[in-house]
């Protein structure tokens, strides 16, 4: 589903984001990607969707190795990952309903495949009763529901999450996971980024952990102890 | 490819609701279009008027090419074919000196002073027809070769000053025409990148959940075709109305100078035609450049 073998990034103004990072990640797994700020993990992430391109190593997602991708199947690849974010990255004026309904829309799915499908989303995220409201309307956490709805609704294999509860209190970003971990469990594979501990410490799942641009630990269960070392 | 009718009710709604988002910059689109094209119009219109008034001083003003008088009537109409053979030259009338004679007392019919007068007074002649006034200096110094001819009368000044003021406004409707559209080109494509700035976020997202580039650029091509079409229809209407207001005030000036041309279908159709592509070409030509900056990524 998703791999890198031995990932080197260094951006334009040198800094080395990544010093040869490898993992592997399964179809329909569970993982974390943890670490503290600004030791590569949103660079892992844009490397994935393609946004960027390693300076040296193998990135390969969904079967597509994302080195020799044309731009031309570019979108395509795109259409089998979900994307959610920290800032929700909602359309202001638009409503929840529209919000979702916008990802399939732009992939040119039918009216009648979205009157289908985003309500069908909404209520696995618990908002169907909220289709109409605008995202100021809403609490953070639903607004990050309403996010991983829209990721959710053209049917990903993978869905990829960047810190998704960097803005909520505990109760909401527990919320969110559990949202996540739920998905998984129907079959999508998911990659949550975060670096909050008591988070990641509540599941019992995969943690690979990174620091300075280096895979430091991938283990079950378990959350790197970065003080100590 | 098959358009999906989905897909192109989304486009030009987002089109339209675009154009309306930035209302001020779509109004400036529109008024750039129109103040070119109205001005284009108006040039195009005065050179099809002075054209039209070269034709008709092409069919007055002809050479007079006058034989000598020691070559006899025959020898005299055999000189056609030569002259038919000199370039520019488009037709050739032989005039005897007898028929010269005739249209000469027809012209003065009010006296007898010229009853008697000899017809040897007259020359042979011939009564030739150009094709390019503007050439009509050349032609008369071909004229001037053939010995057998005596003298060549070639009154075109007025033509040839005609000639030169439309050099001259197609000079300088030429220069104006260029700069205009380089400057509507540049507007609308302004028009068309603000349009993609404001939605940057709405194109970031687009792209994250795999929308491909064409998509993404429809709606503003589509935004840019609604401000060249409604620019060069609003410009046509008003050039319309324009030379219907010149023709009018015209018409006062009964047995003027000149008449103007009128606005005729075989003058308005292909006018209209021609707005309509500068239209086209301008605001979807615009929207492409300004795309094509922006979505490269
Ligand atoms: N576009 C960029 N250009 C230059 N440096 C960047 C860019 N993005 C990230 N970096 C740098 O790369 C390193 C890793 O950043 P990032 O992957 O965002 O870390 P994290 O998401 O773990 O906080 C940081 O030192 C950051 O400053
Ligand atoms: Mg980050």
């Amino acid at each position: 589903m998703v791999r890198m073998v031995d990932v080197f990034k260094e951006y334009a103004n040198g800094v080395k984001a990544l010093k040869g990072v490898s993992f592997e990640l399964n179809a329909g797994e569970f993982a974390f990607l943890v670490g503290p700020s600004g030791s590569g993990k949103s660079t892992i992430i844009s490397l994935l969707v393609g946004e960027i391109a390693p300076t040296d190593g193998l990135v390969i997602v969904n079967g597509q190795d994302m080195d020799n991708i044309k731009m031309r199947k570019m979108p395509y690849l795109r259409r089998t990952i979900g994307t959610i974010f920290q800032d929700f990255r909602l359309i202001e004026y638009k409503s929840v309903y529209e919000n979702v309904a916008f990802a399939m829309r732009v992939i040119g799915a039918s009216s009648k495949d979205i009157r289908q499908r985003v309500p069908y989303v909404l209520e696995l995220v618990g908002l169907e009763y909220k289709a109409k409201s605008r995202p100021d309307e809403l609490s953070g956490g639903e607004q990050q529901r309403v996010a991983v709805a829209r990721a959710l609704v053209n049917n990903p294999k993978l869905i990829i999450a960047d810190e998704p509860t960097g803005n909520l209190d505990p109760a909401r970003s527990l919320e969110i996971l559990l949202l996540l971990k739920k998905i998984n469990e129907l079959g999508t594979t998911v990659l949550v980024v975060t670096h909050e501990k008591p988070l990641v410490d509540q599941f019992s799942q995969r943690v690979i952990a990174i620091d300075g641009g280096r895979i430091v630990s991938d283990a079950m269960d378990r959350y790197y102890n970065y003080e100590s070392q | 490819m098959r358009v999906n009718r989905n897909r192109a009710f989304y486009y030009i709604r987002e089109g339209i609701s675009s154009i309306f988002a930035h209302s001020l910059m779509s109004f400036a689109s529109i008024c750039i279009i129109i103040a070119f094209l109205v001005i284009m119009g108006s040039f195009i219109m005065l050179a099809l008027n002075i054209n039209a008034l070269i034709g008709e001083l092409v069919s007055e003003n002809i050479i007079l090419a006058y034989v000598h008088e020691n070559l006899s009537e025959s020898d005299a109409r055999a000189l056609e074919p030569r002259l038919r053979s000199i370039p520019n030259i488009s037709n050739v009338t032989f005039i005897s000196r007898e028929e010269a004679l005739q249209s000469f007392i027809g012209r003065y019919s009010y006296t007898d002073r010229f009853d008697d007068i000899d017809v040897t007074v007259f020359r042979h002649r011939y009564a030739i027809y150009v094709d390019d006034v503007s050439q009509i200096a050349q032609t008369q110094a071909a004229l001037q070769h053939i010995r057998e001819l005596a003298r060549i009368n070639a009154n075109h000044s007025l033509a040839q000053t005609l000639v030169s003021f439309r050099t001259v406004v197609s000079w300088i409707s030429v220069i104006v025409i260029a700069v205009l559209l380089v400057i509507s080109l540049f507007i609308i494509q302004n028009t068309i990148k603000l349009a993609t700035y404001e939605r940057r976020e709405e194109i970031a997202l687009m792209k994250m959940v795999g929308a491909t580039n064409a998509f993404i650029r429809w709606p503003f091509i589509i935004e840019g075709f609604i401000l060249g079409m409604t620019g060069s229809i609003l410009a046509f209407l008003a050039i319309r109305g324009l030379y219907e207001l010149a023709l009018s005030n015209m018409m006062q000036f009964e047995g003027g100078f000149f008449t103007l041309i009128s606005f005729s279908t075989n003058i308005s159709i292909p006018l209209f035609l021609l707005f309509i592509g500068i239209g086209f070409a301008v605001g979807v030509g615009g929207s492409g450049i300004a795309l094509n900056r922006y979505l490269k990524v």
